[in-house]
């Protein structure tokens, strides 16, 4: 029996007895069947409310397109997604400069690297409650930074109500919740630059390439698969923010900083209209979709991504 | 890659010189950038709000610890402690035995139709969280699960199983064979294979898996606010998201407050740093 066992191990893909195949699978069961409960089941059931007027209890009516409709011509819903767009530019840009140059720059030191490495990550950890109540803090107009600033100094153009202006709301936002993450892409961007081959450093010294010519030549190029890896994970999480927008302005003043995350959430838990939230969280899913089919197209089409 | 020279290498055999000056430069710039606003929220959890109006960045004239003992009684931190702390012990628990379980399975185990598998996780994880959010909701209010620790448990293990699988299997698969076709040998079944070979050899995989599920569930908001509502199953941060809402000029008491939750995360995290970082930033998990 047991050498039988033995054989099994070297060679399983030719056991065809269904009962063992059960027992394999009965390892991958749990966990496909919570994914099943929580995720996919909701996920299509989620589909389907979309195209009805259901309010989350009692009855539920197919109404066709009506929901597809109503979101054309909601003007939050245009608001949030423009809002998501601009969040997506800035977090492409952003936190992607500032770790290539933390990163860039923390290849070329010796005294320090584990230090910096480790104070730059410390704000990934906190939690967005956190994150979003110190700088709350600091946004403040009539504490923190800018009310210090003026003060202290006589510097004046950073005391302002960042989050109350319609103008500012969203780019506050986004500069929290940055200060937030641009620890991650450095760190993913410092372990893909600590891989490149130190030789073709010395090859481009060599024919003369100054610092910033090494970086773009040699140095960019080296860590592409990490950079579109991390472009790809930005544009796909930029469509699910909802945090940070909640726990500061809950989208407001008037819709300024409204995403497409707090307009689903406020739309299902607010004013009960679970249908037409369904609908709104169907664009999220195009958006994923989206995305992750363009990247598998330019894949397909020969891009070394 | 393995022998290349890297340019971090390289680095290591220079010795300190000027050239490596305006590299310090930017990096103390991104050092005051990434710790001020901590230093900020620590410096500050200790002064009266008096002081915290006056001078933001100075000492405090006086240590008032007094603010962390008021700060646990309004924050409710004597009911939402030990709340935060069962959901996210239960959860480590859960994704790491079912994880392990089905990475073994993925790694080891030669499943026919093993790429459905990872295709089904894939677009379990790619759903935006608030589109199933909303129909789980009613499903959950079904079923009486809201207001429950085990209702949320159920869906933070279903969310943090595939990225948990999938970090376990890479780790199960490096395990040499020999060890496997030793136990076979000695007429082990699989789940023994599993319980007494693979998730002894794999432990870092555990670890790393569980500090990163840990992180993820003690920082969780969106579902712990919208599943668990009632004060008295509130976790420390939707507690204290209250308590801010409440007490939102009291800077000194929040920040205390916000102290008392980021402490043991920061700690563990300085301590376990590697470990935290490579998980992190492996298979894309945002936190």
């Amino acid at each position: 029996m047991t050498t039988v066992r033995a054989g099994t191990v070297s060679s399983p893909g030719r056991d065809r007895q269904p009962l063992r195949d059960l027992g394999r699978w009965a390892f991958v069961a749990p966990v496909m069947f919570l994914n099943l409960v929580v995720i996919v089941g909701p996920a299509f059931f989620g589909v389907y409310i979309a195209f009805t007027d259901w309010s989350g209890v009692g009855e539920m009516n197919f109404v066709g397109l009506e929901n597809f409709r109503n979101l054309l011509q909601d003007q939050v819903f245009w608001k949030a997604l423009r809002n998501n767009l601009v969040w997506t530019a800035i977090f492409l840009v952003v936190p992607v400069v500032l770790g290539l140059l933390g990163a860039y720059m923390l290849t070329g030191i010796k005294r320090g690297q584990m230090f910096m490495r480790v104070a730059f990550f410390v704000p990934y950890v906190l939690p967005s409650v956190v994150t979003t109540h110190i700088w709350r803090y600091l946004m403040h107009p009539r504490v923190g930074l800018g009310q210090w600033l003026s003060d202290s100094f006589g510097i004046n153009f950073l005391d302002r109500a960042w989050l109350g202006s319609r103008d500012t709301a969203l780019y506050g936002i986004a500069f929290m919740d940055n200060w937030h993450f641009w620890g991650f892409p450095l760190v993913l961007l410092l372990a893909a630059m600590s891989a490149v081959d130190v030789e073709l450093y010395e090859v481009a010294r060599l024919d003369g390439a100054s610092r910033f010519q090494q970086f773009r030549h040699v140095t960019l190029p080296s860590i592409r698969p990490t950079l579109v890896f991390l472009l790809l994970m930005i544009s796909i999480w930029s469509a699910l923010v909802f945090d940070y927008i909640f726990l500061t302005t809950g989208g407001g003043p008037a819709n300024a900083s409204e995403v497409m995350g707090t307009h689903l959430y406020t739309t299902a838990f607010e004013r009960f209209k679970t249908g037409y939230a369904a609908t709104i969280g169907l664009v999220m899913v195009l958006w994923v979709a989206l995305v992750v089919g363009g990247f598998v197209y330019l894949r397909k089409r020969g891009w070394e991504i | 890659m393995a022998g290349a020279k890297t340019r971090a290498s390289a680095s290591q055999e220079r010795s300190w010189n000027l050239s490596s000056l305006p590299n310090y430069v930017v990096l103390i710039i991104l050092v005051i950038f990434a710790l001020v606003p901590l230093y900020q929220l620590g410096i500050n959890s200790f002064k009266s709000r008096a002081q915290i109006g006056l001078d933001p960045f100075g000492l405090p004239q006086e240590w008032l610890f007094s603010n962390f003992t008021e700060a646990w009684e309004r924050g409710k931190y004597a009911t939402t402690l030990p709340n935060s702390i069962i959901l996210t012990a239960a959860t480590i628990f859960f994704v790491l035995m079912f994880a392990g379980m089905a990475g073994f399975a993925l790694a080891r185990l030669r499943l026919r139709g093993a790429d459905y598998i990872s295709f089904y996780f894939l677009v379990g994880t790619a759903v935006p969280p608030q589109f199933y959010m909303v129909p789980l909701f009613i499903l959950w209010r079904t079923l009486g699960m809201i207001n429950t620790f085990h209702g949320l448990i159920i869906i933070y293990v279903a969310q943090f199983s595939p990225f948990s699988t999938y970090l376990l299997r890479s780790y199960m698969v490096s395990i040499p064979q020999e060890f496997v076709d030793a136990a076979r040998i000695d007429g082990a079944s699989n789940w023994q294979v599993f319980r007494k070979v693979i998730m002894p050899l794999s432990w870092p995989g555990f670890l790393t898996a569980g500090l990163v599920v840990g992180l993820g569930v003690w920082n969780e908001f969106l579902f712990a606010q919208t599943f668990l509502p009632r004060p008295e199953f509130k976790t420390i941060v939707t507690s204290l998201y209250a308590f801010q809402q409440r007490d939102g000029r009291e800077w000194g008491l929040t920040n205390a407050g916000s102290v008392i939750m980021v402490t043991p995360v920061i700690i563990l995290f300085l301590a376990l740093q590697r470990r935290f970082i490579e998980g992190l930033t492996q298979g894309g998990l945002k936190a």
